[in-house]
């Protein structure tokens, strides 16, 4: 079966700084995918190349079969795409239910509400505050749960664990896991593989804009050596 | 005769009406600035022109087509705003990937052309357009007497402003808004359509001064130069206000309008001035505006 997200030879630049030098990855549908590695190794450059937020990539970015490249921004989420980024990008001016309800449907099979307050109560009993008012946990809950409304086939996840309490960690692998039954499709940045390893089925390792090496979860103890060289840890 | 700080009550109220009118109009024009720096981050010079655009179009239609001021409150408005939203997108979008300041000089050169244009085919004096019969007399309320027509300047002026602030706090689409103001690319990437809502935005913006030239076209006469002299009025009441503040842009310019009025009768000397005295005050002490989102 053809994967529902395929990336072929995916370079990408910011201004004249070659940031990704050919990188390959396939994700298949239901699958949770992991890309491991070191700051500035190209990971979020990636997930935003491939949501087509970075313009200036050349090579190949098919979703569903749909080639990615020439589809302007406000269009490839409603290809099923769903970006949560870094930095949560959670709006200061809207309540946690407005940035709830902010991004369109753009597709059946999305959470209602009641499932995301279900998932999420923290979020349900904020619902009127603003959406900065909120812990960076909630903060990222929210950034997740919003994507989740809409429908979205394929969830792009760039570190959701950054600079969270373990507790919080925790709840976020368990949201992972629950959405991994409900046959999400996952692209997750993580620098902390011990956290990617209980959710992800497989690994990408990237190092300098490539991915270097790729293996499946059960590989992990085999490859540490590996990981310890590329990660640093 | 009843007097409050040694004025004639009758001269305090007059003066307090211009200001209500004069913030109206104030009000009016910085929202429309507002929600275009908001979302756009342009500082649109051409917001004169528009409202100017708008009181012509209203004359034109009365002249030429026999359309009187009700079809032309709505259509005058109207054809600023598409004719706003087609230079924003065949002209100002490709300015955004640069300096903003690149967006000020287009639309002060845009404003320039439009006035020279008006003054070279109508010459620089005004010409005067008729209130409509229904809102013509007055009422004495006791205290003072009111021009009907007055009365609905502010009144139309307040229905419209708490209408757009409405629809930006309260609606789907007012929410898109302040979110592609914070954050546009993020907000694309959700597959909102960020470029169609700038060329919108642009487009209200302007129908917004299109809106305040034909009300303003009974109270003033109309000319070419009637936006020219108002912006930079409206240039202060958005700054104090607080650049892209919706809601500080209405409350500032109906109180500058307001404050202005007042000085005209304790100290009319500085009645034209007064708005700057605020304005240099403020960006002293709260350089992000009284409901800037720094202040």
């Amino acid at each position: 079966m053809a994967p529902l997200l395929n990336v072929a030879g995916l370079q990408a630049w910011y201004g004249e700084s070659h940031i990704l030098h050919g990188v390959d990855l396939h994700v298949n549908e239901g699958e949770m995918i992991c890309i491991l590695g070191r700051n500035g190794m190209g990971k979020t450059t990636t997930l935003r190349s491939i949501m087509g937020i970075l313009r200036k990539r050349t090579g190949r970015i098919e979703f569903a079969g749909r080639d990615l490249m020439s589809v302007p921004l406000h269009k490839v989420a409603h290809a099923g795409l769903g970006f949560v980024p870094e930095e949560r990008g959670i709006f200061a001016t809207l309540t946690v239910e407005e940035n709830l309800m902010l991004p369109p449907v753009v597709a059946k099979g999305g959470m209602s509400v009641d499932e995301i307050y279900a998932l999420f109560p923290n979020l349900a009993e904020r619902r009127a505050s603003p959406g900065t008012k909120l812990s960076g946990g909630e903060q990222q809950m929210l950034a997740m749960a919003r994507i989740l409304r809409t429908g979205a086939r394929c969830l792009l996840l760039d570190e959701p664990t950054e600079g969270l309490a373990p507790v919080i960690i925790q709840r976020i692998g368990e949201v992972l896991v629950e959405l991994k039954k409900r046959g999400m499709t996952v692209v997750l940045v993580e620098q902390n593989f011990r956290f990617a390893s209980k959710v992800a089925d497989r690994f990408y390792l990237m190092d300098h804009g490539q991915m270097v090496a790729e293996f499946p979860v059960d590989q992990l103890p085999q490859r540490m050596d590996m990981l310890n060289t590329v990660l640093g840890v | 005769m009843t007097m409050i700080f040694g004025i004639p009550v009758q001269a305090l109220m007059g003066q307090l009406l211009v200001g209500l009118i004069n913030g109206s109009f104030y009000a009016l024009l910085s929202l429309g600035l507002a929600v275009i720096f908001g979302l756009l981050r342009v500082i649109n010079f051409a917001h004169g022109a528009q409202y100017m655009l708008g009181a012509f179009i209203a004359l034109l239609l009365a002249v030429h087509g026999g359309i009187g001021y009700w079809p032309a409150l709505i259509l005058a408005p109207l054809i600023v705003g598409v004719t706003g939203a087609l230079i924003e997108r065949t002209m100002l979008s490709r300015l955004y990937k640069l300096d903003p300041l690149y967006g000020l000089l287009f639309t002060f050169g845009l404003a320039l052309t439009i006035e020279g244009t008006f003054r070279y085919f109508f010459g620089a004096s005004g010409s005067p357009y008729a209130a409509p019969a229904a809102l013509t007399g007055g009422v004495n309320l006791g205290f003072m007497f009111l021009p009907v027509y007055r009365g609905w300047v502010v009144i139309a002026s307040l229905a419209v402003c708490i209408g757009i602030w409405l629809l930006i706090e309260k609606t789907k689409l007012g929410a898109y808004l302040r979110a592609a103001t914070e954050n546009p690319v993020l907000v694309q990437s959700f597959g909102v359509n960020v470029p169609l809502l700038l060329t919108l935005t642009y487009g209200l913006g302007a129908a917004l001064a299109g809106f305040a030239g034909v009300l303003a076209a009974p109270v003033y006469q109309v000319s070419p130069l009637m936006g020219s002299n108002l912006i930079i009025i409206v240039f202060a009441v958005v700054v104090v206000g607080g650049m892209g503040s919706i809601l500080g842009a209405i409350i500032t310019g109906y109180l500058l309008g307001i404050a202005e009025g007042l000085t005209k009768v304790f100290y009319p000397e500085a009645s034209n001035i007064v708005i700057f005295v605020i304005m240099a005050i403020v960006l002293i002490l709260r350089p992000a505006g009284l409901f800037g989102k720094d202040a």
